[in-house]
């Protein structure tokens, strides 16, 4: 039996989780293939024209994993706390796949909405796991191991490193800081990013992202916004940025997002809004299937030099 | 103080009685014009939905005319709506305006909060006797608003003379802005009834059924969307839509402080479709399509600004909904560029579709 994950979206958040719940119910998983101009192209084919690249670029996911398993996993991510949700594209993404894309194995498309509670997660490994085991103490064994890698993930961010990158704490060093916010499957895809992060690397510049801090680091900025935004990823990002307001260690920031982000026009205006009131130098790159890649090293090696030149005036 | 809040359809005429009964200086918003989207262009991210830019230009040009305080009304998400305040306020801040952001959030969660901001526009004495009537009366008129405006679409496509509907039903609009009292309202409903019956009308028309959903405020407001349903009604065809101003009022704010589900028929025909609650309208525009063919409507058009969450999720939906129900679907997306010439053409050749299916439809029935 073979399970398939589209590697986007969701996937950088949470894919060992899934991939070693799955491999402890003895099923097969397969990720889709890295980010390719073919799959980037299938996606902006087959979805609806204007929906933005990140959600473009799942269904060409999908559509790379048909005829490889038996089953596709997409599930319903609704939110994972009570505070908020997940932007609602990614609510209503089973569906939109369903209605886009013909010749789909069965989909496994179960509800994540931890709302009332982290109970509700063992629900959802049971509902996910019951499809191909039948063995209840299997499914809490593999639940618990998958918990187990997932914290082993975190902790890879945590310890300031970027394991979806491949980058180890010693990899990530340089003059100047950069607070480099956006979701994670726009920051840690260097396709669609144009490896972003690695570019600023190999400027010599340090970058830190919203995984890097720690939930709670996260939660004690949660005041800072008179109305807490409705989305999940947005308002890791937006913490961030108060978190480092209020406690410095960067030189600038840098807000990454893709063309026509539904949330993002209020979360990037918000960033640039009150970085300007402190002074604080800001740099948004939007992406979409056109950003090019020279363009964007031009952009970021200009906005890295002025910040280097500041540094000295003072 | 100088009270103004944003404009949407024919809304301001009873939400300007309301605040002057309760004895602030009312500063109208003015009707969008291009001027007042290109306001909230300039000063908008560019990503910003349409609403939130016409809102946004709104504000800029009713604090130009001195306004100090501004009324609006949040949400609760997931959709960005419930979230425009919080941006503009600060947008229009850094543009250099003082002014005071009052936001009605829904009644469910912060009942106290609305009761503090209703407080701070009570600026004379009135009893909660007056209140009610006031609130009552605006009521009624809105209801009124909507009945003529819901009579216009069923006149318009039989109409003899082009525009002459519009023409009659912008008068009775403003026969019922004047209305100060109840007797006055009646006296409008039978001058509707009288000016209505004088359009020239051809007998025997079966004119092609539209309806129109979408993103509320595109879909409430002409002005937004270029009186698209203008347009559909002089091209002959009949037009519907689910959302007036006063069922909008009482799904959102009324259900939602009894915890009812609004809308529940449409909500519930889009299961098998669209499986979760998104915000905004984006689920209700595919029930209601289902729901409109049943009715044995021709077409469905969904209006939805561009970048609008919801509808794009609902957009990648509903072609496959329309195919399945056998009724014809055109979705129109809207932002500062869209031209009303463009969307006069694309309306002309759906109508034009529409009008051989049926026909189509027809001979295989009789044959
Ligand atoms: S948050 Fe933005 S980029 Fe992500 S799915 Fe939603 S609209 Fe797309
Ligand atoms: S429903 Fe659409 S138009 Fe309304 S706030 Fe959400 S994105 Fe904007």
């Amino acid at each position: 039996m073979k399970v398939g994950i589209p590697r986007t979206l969701s996937y950088y958040t949470y894919y060992p989780m899934w991939k070693t719940f799955f491999e402890k119910l003895g099923v097969e998983v397969i990720i889709s293939d890295p980010t390719s101009k073919q799959i980037l192209d299938d996606g902006m084919r087959e979805a609806v024209a204007d929906a933005c690249v990140p959600i473009k670029l799942y269904h060409g996911h999908v559509i790379n994993l048909i005829n490889k398993v038996d089953y596709i996993f997409i599930p319903r991510m609704v939110s994972v706390g009570r505070e908020d949700t997940f932007c609602p594209k990614f609510l209503g993404l089973p569906d939109m796949i369903t209605c886009s894309l013909e010749n789909l194995p069965n989909l496994i498309t179960t509800r994540i909405d931890l709302k009332k509670g982290k109970l509700e997660l063992l629900k959802v490994f049971y509902s996910v796991g019951s499809i191909f085991t039948k063995n209840i103490l299997q499914i809490i064994k593999a639940a618990r191991a998958s918990m187990i890698s997932l914290k082993e993930y975190n902790k890879g961010f945590l310890e300031g490193g970027i394991p979806p990158l491949n980058l180890k704490r010693d990899d990530i060093k340089g003059d100047i800081t950069l607070a480099v916010l956006g979701y994670p499957y726009m920051l840690y895809d260097p396709y669609l990013s144009l490896d972003l992060i690695k570019k600023l690397l190999s400027f010599g510049v340090s970058v830190v992202t919203p995984e890097m801090l720690s939930k709670s680091q996260k939660a004690r900025q949660a005041p800072k916004l008179k109305k807490t935004l409705f989305w999940h990823y947005s308002n890791n990002v937006m913490r961030t940025v108060h978190h480092f307001f209020e406690n410095g260690g960067i030189d600038g920031i840098i807000h990454v997002t893709a063309f026509s982000c539904g949330p993002d026009f209020i979360v990037d205006k918000l960033i640039e809004l009150e970085s300007r009131e402190r002074n604080i130098p800001f740099l948004t790159i939007t992406f979409d299937e056109h950003t090019g890649e020279e363009g964007l090293r031009t952009r970021l090696e200009a906005f890295v030099d002025m910040l280097r030149l500041r540094r000295t005036a003072i | 103080m100088k009270v103004t809040f944003p404009y949407m359809s024919n809304s301001h005429i009873a939400i300007t009685n309301i605040l002057e009964g309760l004895g602030n200086e009312v500063i109208p918003p003015p009707k969008p014009s291009k001027l007042t989207l290109s306001y909230g262009t300039k000063y908008a991210p560019e990503f910003a939905c349409v609403p939130f830019k016409i809102t946004l230009g709104t504000y800029i040009e009713t604090l130009e005319m001195g306004a100090d305080t501004i009324v609006s009304t949040g949400g609760v998400g997931p959709c960005r709506a419930g979230l425009y305040t919080t941006l503009q306020e600060k947008i229009l801040r850094n543009i250099g305006y003082e002014f005071e952001m009052i936001t009605f959030e829904p009644p469910s969660r912060y009942l106290k909060d609305i009761i503090r901001n209703f407080k701070k526009l009570v600026n004379k004495k009135v009893s909660l006797v007056e209140i009610i009537k006031l609130i009552w009366f605006a009521w009624e008129q809105l209801t009124l608003l909507d009945e003529v405006e819901l009579e216009s679409f069923k006149i318009r496509p039989c109409e003899v003379k082009r525009g002459e509907t519009t023409r009659a039903y912008r008068k009775i609009v403003d026969i019922i802005a004047q209305a100060k009292n109840r007797d006055d309202l009646k006296e409008a409903r039978k001058l509707a009834d009288k000016i209505y019956s004088s359009v020239d009308r051809y007998e025997d028309v079966d004119p092609l059924k539209i309806a129109l959903l979408g993103e509320i405020y595109v879909v409430m407001e002409p002005t937004a969307n270029l009186e698209i349903e203008e347009t559909l009604g002089e091209l002959g065809a009949y037009v519907e839509r689910t959302m007036f101003f006063t069922d909008y009022t009482i799904n959102n704010a009324i259900t939602d402080l009894f915890h009812l589900k609004g809308d529940r028929d449409a909500k519930k025909a889009a299961v098998p479709y669209f499986n979760e609650m998104c915000g905004g309208h984006g689920r209700e525009s595919v029930g209601n399509t289902i729901l409109y063919a049943e009715k044995g409507f021709d077409g469905v058009i969904q209006v939805a600004p561009f970048t609008c969450i919801p509808e794009i999720v609902a957009k990648s939906i509903l072609p496959t909904v329309a195919e399945e129900y056998g009724i014809g679907f055109l979705s129109i997306s809207i932002d500062e560029q869209t031209g009303k010439a463009g969307i006069q053409t694309r309306l002309e050749a759906f109508v034009d579709l529409l009008a051989r299916k049926r026909k189509k439809k027809r001979e295989e029935k009789i044959a």
